[in-house]
């Protein structure tokens, strides 16, 4: 199947030109949306659901628009993506150096991963409440849960990390003498900054993905979380829609902007993941 | 250093970890210095997991979390897998379907639980459409990317000794994508159970591990809290090590695949 696409493409490609194929690229990717967005509105003005609850595309854009002149939308975005950022760097720091330590002495290790493997398996949203008891309503828990949650990744994949270093090359390092200061920069913290690297992603993955929900909970004054479950309450499906479509930005550019930079950073200049 | 040895020194160490993380939250807890409602006795949450579970309700929660997560789970196979499988088969599937799916991927499943909420009221529905959400899209993907790293030269060779479609299919690309099916399906249950959790939270019915510890919060009663925290850990530790942890045994393992994860 994949080998006939291939051909045919490769048989057209010399009649189009160049606009022409990537024109034809562009369409081919937005054309799906077309036909979701049709389908949307042809749900919306058909009226089986309440407008209210069901609102035309027109509304949501003009709500999107009109949210984000007022700086109301991008102020929102811009707390939760501090609350993401500082609950992700409280968890990167806390969690290398966790998964470092383990993975360089048995003693820390055998101390630190019952206790790691015992909070690992548990939602980290389950926690969401009691971190509200203890740390009260707002920023504080919001920032302190979404680290803790992302803490666990960064801490295993460190760990497996130092673990999965060469033992030939930490030997061979010594032998040509550095000392521990040298072999840990030089050999153990690039061995190992490919599965730190992957950690990090997920942490941020998971951060990201708990952090709206914790934002519902938290009741925080501003954050896109709270901006949806609030509209909630006054039927303002526009409102949320236009939310949601600002969180699917932002995991989008995420995505796009930092996990795969991330990931080709590693493959290329390390070229560990395929070896 | 023998290797009997040394294990039985992780072993104690461990253990010691633990009683000593255990006594400092006991030390803790008794010590007045938080309000002991907030901070309960280990007893205390011991006592209130027993009595849970002695007189069921626990167990009726419980049952309620894993059925909406099961459903959920289930819905999320039954429509991610054929269609990742069809979209690495199918150019023209892909091409439809994969920027609709890169689009909503990155949405967390959370965000929706308010329109949700609005569309379906709360309850099992809205539940289960959440953890359908966040379970759908690893399994797509995984499948997808499963089928595509079926190597080619195992298609090819199975066409020369004469399979046809249909046994081209179950016996070589199936087998062949296994490992990241597989794959798919833990990483879309782990989210699965994040997701029921957090959407029984928010979206609140009156059964269910999530609703309890979000109830248990209006009441401080913070014992209930950390005993349905504990059982909600059991469930999860026992289906990422027992029910997964088993499939992969018997199916990828057997067929001599799991190498192919790692590559």
């Amino acid at each position: 199947m994949q080998d006939a696409v291939t051909v045919i493409t490769a048989d057209n490609a010399p009649d189009r030109s160049q606009g022409g194929e990537r024109l034809r690229v562009i369409w081919r990717n937005i054309f799906p949306f077309v036909v979701v967005g049709a389908i949307w509105e042809i749900i919306a003005w058909s009226g089986i659901f309440p407008r209210r609850l069901f609102p035309t595309l027109e509304e949501i854009t003009t709500s999107f628009v009109n949210l984000t002149i007022t700086g109301i939308l991008p102020h929102h975005a811009i707390e939760t993506v501090i609350r993401l950022l500082t609950g992700f760097a409280l968890a990167a720091i806390i969690g290398v150096t966790i998964g470092v330590l383990m993975g360089r002495s048995r003693r820390a290790e055998d101390i630190f991963l019952p206790l790691v493997s015992i909070g690992a398996p548990i939602p980290g949203l389950a926690y969401a409440p009691l971190f509200l008891l203890w740390f009260g309503l707002g920023n504080l828990s919001s920032v302190l849960l979404v680290g803790f949650v992302s803490a666990f990744p960064i801490i295993f994949n460190s760990w497996t990390g130092v673990k999965a270093v060469k033992e030939i090359w930490v030997r061979s390092a010594q032998a040509m003498g550095a000392d521990d200061r040298r072999l840990f920069r030089h050999v153990i913290l690039p061995g190992a900054l490919p599965y730190i690297l992957t950690g990090m992603r997920l942490g941020l993955a998971q951060a990201w993905r708990i952090l709206v929900a914790v934002e519902m909970l938290a009741a925080v004054p501003w954050g896109l979380g709270w901006l949806i479950f609030g509209a909630r309450k006054f039927l303002n499906t526009d409102t949320m829609m236009a939310g949601i479509v600002v969180i699917a930005l932002i995991g989008l550019a995420l995505e796009k902007f930092v996990f795969q930079k991330i990931e080709n950073y590693t493959v290329v200049r390390w070229g560990m993941i395929s070896s | 250093m023998t290797e009997p040895g040394s294990r039985r020194r992780s072993l104690v160490r461990g253990t010691l970890s633990l009683l000593v993380a255990a006594a400092a939250y006991e030390a803790l807890a008794r010590s007045g210095y938080f309000a002991p409602a907030l901070l309960p006795t280990l007893p205390t949450i011991a006592h209130t997991l027993f009595a849970g579970l002695a007189d069921g309700s626990l167990i009726e929660h419980a049952a309620f979390t894993l059925y909406r997560v099961m459903f959920g789970f289930a819905l999320a196979v039954v429509v991610g897998l054929p269609l990742g499988i069809l979209m690495a088969r199918f150019q023209s599937v892909q091409n439809f379907f994969l920027p609709l799916v890169s689009a909503m991927m990155p949405i967390p499943s959370f965000a929706l639980v308010p329109l949700f909420m609005l569309w379906f009221g709360i309850g099992n529905l809205t539940t289960i459409l959440i953890v359908f959400y966040a379970a759908t899209f690893p399994m797509i993907f995984n499948t997808w990317s499963g089928v595509r790293s079926v190597n080619p030269i195992w298609l090819r060779a199975a066409g020369a000794m004469g399979a046809d479609e249909h046994r081209l299919f179950w016996k070589v690309i199936i087998p062949g994508a296994s490992p990241f099916i597989i794959t798919g399906m833990r990483q879309a249950f782990l989210r699965a159970w994040i997701a029921v959790v957090g959407a029984e939270m928010i979206a609140a019915s009156d059964w269910g591990l999530g609703w309890v510890i979000f109830d248990a919060k209006e009441f401080l009663n913070t014992d209930t809290m950390l005993a349905s925290l504990i059982v909600i850990g059991i469930i999860g530790f026992v289906f990422e090590r027992f029910v997964f942890g088993s499939l992969e045994r018997t199916t990828v393992m057997r067929w001599g695949m799991v190498r192919a994860t790692k590559g």
